[in-house]
């Protein structure tokens, strides 16, 4: 049996401790909120918060996520009142959205970290979490609205 | 089905009152969701309830370009909706929802809004004229006394409003109009306006569903492995070991090149993959390398068939002062959504239900049929929101998966391909060869252009037509429509069918052809000595709307004004898919890598529907467009592409993302598309800047330096 936290609820899990995060959070736990992209951490469509720093799920083995705490967008906020979700929703920024969840725990991440990042701080943080659709400018212009309405839950 | 349709009166424009149209509105009982009793549902395209809510029933893909708010925006228009009251929900599969352009219910070729530009505003406004009747009924007054506007009828004498939600039931009894009038633009209220996006919210929270998120009872995930020699067949497999990992079910034999491992959750069935032996037969094609491609296209390419001709070409540059010869190449392309492709399908005794974001219904429930041997109305299409389309998934191949692998197992099967799956199984964008030839007098007037393309056609896999003629007009897109005026002109095409399977890409023919002649135009203007834009210009004196975008784009980059050591810009033009784009891109190379710093568009698609939604698509087009210019390539060899995922076949970053400027032309121009037009200018836009800055001209995608 493997324990975690997610979304602030303890699991418990009969799962192969080799399995990624994001298949138990996807499969076992029914959190399809977290998306597949590549499998290979390349894309960060599947960006969750372990004890609150964005890390790629799809690399990640249950096993080394083993009592610790795991949020993913579902737990981000109950009905998006989260900073980030109201400036993506200001700025209409999702397009197909796919990659959305993952941009948006990235920023997340990023602003609880540091809540007020320059534009190089957003490179840094955000160019590994891929948008196929062109919403970057987007995703930067909200990241910076997000900072000036503060960032008080992460 | 239960379609019905309506009389069709003749269009007659009438003064004062906008355009009286007699239609033909389907209507649909085959509706997903029941609807209620009570409910107004006078047509395919919109359900009013009685608390007032209207539900557009929308019949194209959702895949980023915001059809789930444009088509509700052409209804609630018409409808005289508050627009705070619209959601939108997918329509099933349906003939109610075929769209005019292409004859079919599919979304692509940016035709959404201009194929259901006339039939869902008329569907708005037939509804509106029922509920204008039903309040007029029940207050006793004439409908002429009573306006419909924000969600209500009011009679205006009186004051007296019923919202529609109250007018509902009344409305659903009242007989359809024979026809109906439709505003002029000039009346409208919510057309042209930058209207929030209604699938924003749930893509902020992680319940907007894709295919890949759907989950059924009993389901099994698969996952499928196919030769990975394009043409080849399997000969035989061994799974033993395959079988031996906790939590597959099954290891069985899929079409004639693939093996598939079931398993009750995804990530044992991919484990187990790994494990697999199988024996594939290469059919003679482990042995095919892009050169061998690259060759073929060149053999092939000064035999083409004329697709265009005017004046004598040859005769022309016998005697020119100045001539100009060069070849342009560019490579396969995959897709890469940013969700690999994915089903979920089901069959059973009630018939065959398919899960998934397609960008095309009536193929979908045709390739349930073809499987199943059901008839269509037992083949139910659940769209769902697509992780991008881009032409990819217009295609069948993942939905074939999921439904032989349901009907094999009795159970419902859920098929994620893995990304490595998705690059090297997809139908690539064409790879093209290409012979640029011109002629210039002595004062560096254009007097002759050649264009001969070689390549594959998307076509001729879907047309005996095609493939028995050589002709394919995808392919010649962008290069046959060369606008410039030019006296002598010729474009041929060779068909050349390699292994390697093809398809729709963003902005198809378009995507290579335009950044073929407009670069080879750079390398004219520059040969004549002339500035890139001015000698555009001249060319195009002829064309309005090629001219109004190229001036505006140029104008706002500050076309001719100086730029900071390093930087050059260059422009390009291009028409595509019933609308004009112009864009001016600003480059720097830093450390031997093109940066492109920022890009001025100007678009021209007519009738603006949602400008916020056209800006989020040009931005779009343009990156698609970047990630072809700097990054783009699928290579060949032993028979197979040698990328997998984005480690080898890497995507532009948000630190890569040029500032972008969208100005959009202000017309009243039927509307064009707005999906790919953003596309095609920006290969060309990028290479004619870095021309600028180097003196050596691109002639070969991605740029290397």
């Amino acid at each position: 049996m493997i324990r975690l936290t997610v979304n602030g609820q303890q699991q418990a899990l009969d799962v192969d401790p080799q399995t990624p995060l994001l298949w138990v959070l996807r499969d076992h736990l029914g959190l399809t909120g977290t998306k597949f992209g590549c499998g290979i951490a390349q894309c960060g469509a599947c960006t969750v918060h372990l004890d609150g720093v964005a890390t790629r799920s799809c690399v990640t083995p249950v096993s080394a996520v083993e009592g610790r705490a795991v949020t993913t967008i579902e737990g981000l906020s109950t009905d998006a009142e989260h900073p980030v979700q109201q400036a993506w929703i200001d700025l209409d920024v999702p397009q197909c959205g796919f990659c959305q969840s993952g941009q948006i725990m990235a920023a997340a991440s990023l602003l609880a970290e540091n809540p007020t990042p320059n534009d190089a701080d957003i490179d840094q943080a955000m160019s590994g979490t891929l948008c196929r659709c062109g919403t970057y400018n987007r995703v930067r212009a909200a990241i910076k609205r997000a900072a000036e309405t503060g960032t008080e839950e992460a | 089905m239960g379609i019905t349709r309506r009389g069709f009166l003749q269009a007659s424009a009438l003064t004062g009152g906008g355009l009286l149209i007699g239609f033909q509105i389907p209507t649909i009982e085959a509706r997903t969701a029941p609807v209620a009793e009570d409910a107004f549902a006078p047509n395919a395209w919109v359900r009013i309830d009685p608390d007032g809510t209207i539900t557009a029933v929308v019949g194209s893909s959702e895949m980023g370009q915001g059809v789930m708010t444009a088509i509700p925006m052409l209804l609630a228009e018409e409808l005289e909706a508050d627009w705070s009251r619209i959601q939108a929900e997918f329509a099933p599969a349906d003939a109610a929802y075929t769209n005019p352009i292409i004859g079919q219910q599919l979304t692509g070729g940016s035709t959404a809004v201009r194929g259901y530009w006339t039939s869902v505003r008329e569907a708005g406004a037939a509804a509106r004229m029922m509920l204008l009747a039903a309040a007029a009924q029940r207050w006793g007054v004439s409908e002429n006394a009573c306006v419909a506007t924000q969600g209500e009828v009011i009679h205006e004498a009186s004051g007296r409003r019923l919202g529609y939600g109250e007018l509902a039931s009344d409305a659903a009894k009242q007989p359809v109009p024979e026809s109906v009038f439709l505003k002029e633009s000039d009346e409208f209220n919510l057309l042209g306006t930058a209207q929030k996006r209604l699938d924003t919210p749930q893509k902020c929270n992680g319940r907007a569903l894709f295919a890949q998120d759907i989950q059924r009872p009993n389901m099994l995930n698969a996952v499928v492995q196919r030769c990975p020699v394009f043409g080849g067949t399997r000969k035989g497999f061994d799974a033993e070991s395959a079988r031996q990992i906790k939590g597959v079910v099954d290891v069985v034999p899929l079409h004639e090149d693939a093996v598939a491992v079931l398993a009750e959750t995804w990530w044992p069935a991919e484990q187990a993959r790994k494990q697999l032996t199988i024996d594939w037969d290469f059919a003679g094609h482990g042995d095919l390398s892009s050169a061998d491609i690259s060759r073929q296209f060149e053999q092939a390419v000064d035999s083409g068939q004329s697709v265009r001709t005017e004046g004598d070409v040859s005769a022309v540059l016998k005697d020119a002062a100045k001539t100009l010869d060069a070849t342009y190449e560019v490579p396969y392309l995959a897709h890469a959504c940013m969700e690999p492709m994915s089903c979920v399908a089901e069959v059973s005794d009630d018939g065959c239900d398919i899960w998934v974001g397609t960008q095309a219904q009536t193929r979908t429930q045709e390739t349930g049929m073809e499987i199943t041997g059901l008839p269509r109305e037992q083949v139910r299409v659940h769209t769902q929101f697509l992780g991008g389309g881009f032409g990819r998934r217009s295609e069948q191949d993942f939905v074939r998966d999921a439904v032989a692998l349901a009907k094999q197992t009795g159970r419902p099967v859920k098929v994620i391909w893995s990304r490595e799956d998705d690059i090297r199984h997809d139908y690539y964008r064409p790879a093209t060869l290409n012979r640029l030839t011109a002629a210039l007098d002595a004062d560096g007037k254009p007097l002759a252009w050649r264009h001969r393309i070689a390549g594959s056609s998307i076509r001729a896999r879907f047309s005996s037509e095609v493939r028995e003629s050589g002709m394919d007009g995808s392919s010649v897109e962008g290069a046959k429509n060369l606008p410039y005026a030019i006296d002598a002109l010729e474009v041929t095409y060779a068909m050349v069918n390699p292994p390697v399977p093809v398809g729709y890409w963003r902005s198809v023919g378009s995507s290579q052809n335009a950044f073929v002649t407009e670069a080879f135009f750079d390398e004219l203007a520059q040969a004549a000595g002339r500035d890139p834009l001015e000698l555009r210009l001249e060319l195009l004196a002829e064309q309005p709307r090629h001219l109004g975008v190229l001036k505006l784009a140029a104008e706002k980059a500050g076309w001719g004004e100086p730029l900071p050591e390093g930087r050059a810009r260059g422009i390009a033009v291009a028409e595509s898919f019933g609308s004009y784009c112009a864009q001016v891109a600003e480059v720097e190379i830093e450390d031997d890598q093109v940066k492109v710093k920022r890009v001025v568009c100007a678009i021209d698609c007519g009738q603006i529907v949602n400008p916020s939604i056209i800006e989020a698509q040009m931005e779009g087009g343009i990156l698609y467009g970047l990630n072809a210019t700097l990054n783009g390539e699928i290579s060949i060899k032993d028979g197979r592409v040698e990328q997998g995922n984005f480690d080898d076949y890497p995507l532009l970053g948000i630190s890569e993302m040029p500032a972008v400027e969208v100005h959009i032309v202000d017309s009243d121009a039927s509307p064009g598309g707005v999906g790919e037009p953003g596309t095609p200018p920006i290969a060309p836009a990028v290479a004619n800047a870095v021309f600028a800055l180097t003196g050596k001209p691109v002639r070969r995608l991605p740029i290397r330096l």
